[in-house]
């Protein structure tokens, strides 16, 4: 029994229908290489992942967001409207700050060992 | 008016949170170089017939947003554009501080620009400012293609109209990580330039999309050096500063410089540190959206000491 939520977000993540959104958020927290966007702000704001990752953000907001690297390391998202992805592979050790250029007071950081 | 030197306790002090949500647009009444905001409607219209002048102001339209708590918001910035024309003294110009689009995409600004042709203020002097929203992925180049100055490379622009000085600013280019608003180096050593040669006693108006003060820096809204640009504008005896933005009305005044922030047409947002982030407060009725939006009239009556500024709700 206790394997169900679990597989209920593995689901809606390989699904990714929209009404599977809320679970999908849920299981944000145990999806190593996910960064919601919610309520202004990256979430989890500081992410550790192995190199080769591909990392991959959703804006959850009715606002839209942008994923842009502070000092242009890594591609930058083009401007993520309600339920947008945007993804992009780490291939290189390193602490990638990144920040949206809409909201310039939201800021993360990728850390990729 | 203030006296000019106790200003600076009085204002943090009489920080006015002047909470309206209401409204599509604002009269903004020039009298004798200081600005007045009244919500278009009855009040605006009598005061409207001894200005010496008037302009109306929108702002975030943001033409493109679809969700709650409004799905259209082209009919209600055509709304709104109405509300500007049914003015009983027609305003000299129209000015839009911003976000006219929701993501800078040019389908969405050739819509702004159909609604604008469709209003017969819309037809006429239109001057714009972007948003943040208005330069996503480009800069600014399909923002500053189709509404720009174009008197300066950066955008920003000035001129006097009936003895007034106005200054557009550009405040969401070249945003830094963790930061506000920024004018940058550039454009403040352009305006310092700009109004070195204006007497004290010339009535400056500026606008520029986001907040020029620190009005709620924990969800971004205020301008990082827009305090650099306020040692410019000290000197002079009436200052008005319009930013939208925030989508709601709060002014401050800082001596002898008033700020002034616009209703959207399209969305109210939370009153600062009301709700977890900013964004549109969803939970508005379609019966009371428009009681939340508005339109600005802003009046100039010569010889007198201030600029009225009327705001009108669009229900």
């Amino acid at each position: 029994m206790s394997g169900r939520p679990v597989l209920a977000a593995c689901l809606s993540l390989a699904l990714g229908g929209p009404a599977l959104a809320a679970h999908a958020a849920v299981g944000a927290a145990a999806t190593p290489n996910r960064i919601e966007i919610h309520n202004f702000m990256f979430t989890p704001k500081t992410l550790t992942v192995p190199v080769g990752t591909k990392v991959t953000w959703i804006n959850r907001d009715e606002e839209p967001h942008t994923v842009v690297s502070a000092d242009g390391r890594f591609a930058p998202s083009k401007a993520l409207d309600t339920g947008d992805r945007y993804a992009t592979i780490f291939s290189r050790p390193g602490s990638y700050t990144y920040y949206c250029t809409v909201h310039p007071f939201m800021t993360g950081t990728v850390i990729v060992k | 008016m203030q006296d000019g030197h106790d200003n600076r306790t009085l204002d943090r002090r009489e920080f006015l949170k002047c909470m309206a949500w209401a409204g599509t647009g604002t009269l903004l009444l020039m009298k004798g170089g200081v600005l007045h905001a009244r919500t278009l409607g009855a009040e605006a219209d009598a005061e409207a017939r001894d200005a010496t002048f008037s302009f109306a102001q929108v702002s975030d339209s943001h033409i493109g947003f679809h969700l709650a708590p409004n799905p259209d918001p082209a009919a209600t910035f055509r709304a709104a554009l109405a509300r500007v024309d049914a003015l009983p003294v027609r305003p000299d110009f129209l000015l839009h501080t911003g976000d006219l689009t929701h993501l800078s995409r040019p389908d969405q600004f050739a819509t702004v620009q159909g609604l604008m042709q469709e209003s017969r203020a819309g037809k006429g002097k239109v001057l714009c400012v972007p948003g943040e929203h208005d330069v996503i992925g480009d800069n600014g180049e399909e923002f500053f293609r189709r509404f720009g100055e174009r008197q300066h490379d950066g955008g920003w622009y000035s001129f006097d109209h009936r003895g007034v000085h106005f200054v557009g600013l550009i405040n969401v280019l070249n945003l830094k990580a963790g930061g506000l608003g920024y004018l940058g180096a550039d454009q403040l050593a352009w305006l310092n330039k700009d109004l070195a040669p204006l007497s004290a006693e010339t009535p400056v108006l500026v606008f520029a999309h986001m907040p020029m003060w620190s009005l709620y820096p924990e969800w971004g809204w205020g301008t990082d050096d827009g305090a650099q640009a306020m040692t410019y504008l000290r000197r002079f005896g009436s200052v008005s500063v319009l930013n939208g933005h925030i989508h709601q009305i709060q002014r401050k005044v800082e001596g002898n410089i008033t700020f002034h922030t616009a209703r959207s047409t399209a969305y109210p947002q939370p009153a600062p540190g009301t709700a977890p982030a900013p964004g549109p407060l969803k939970g508005v009725t379609p019966d009371r959206l428009r009681s939340y939006l508005g339109v600005r009239s802003v009046r100039h009556v010569q010889g007198r000491d201030a600029l009225a500024i009327t705001e009108e709700a669009m229900a």
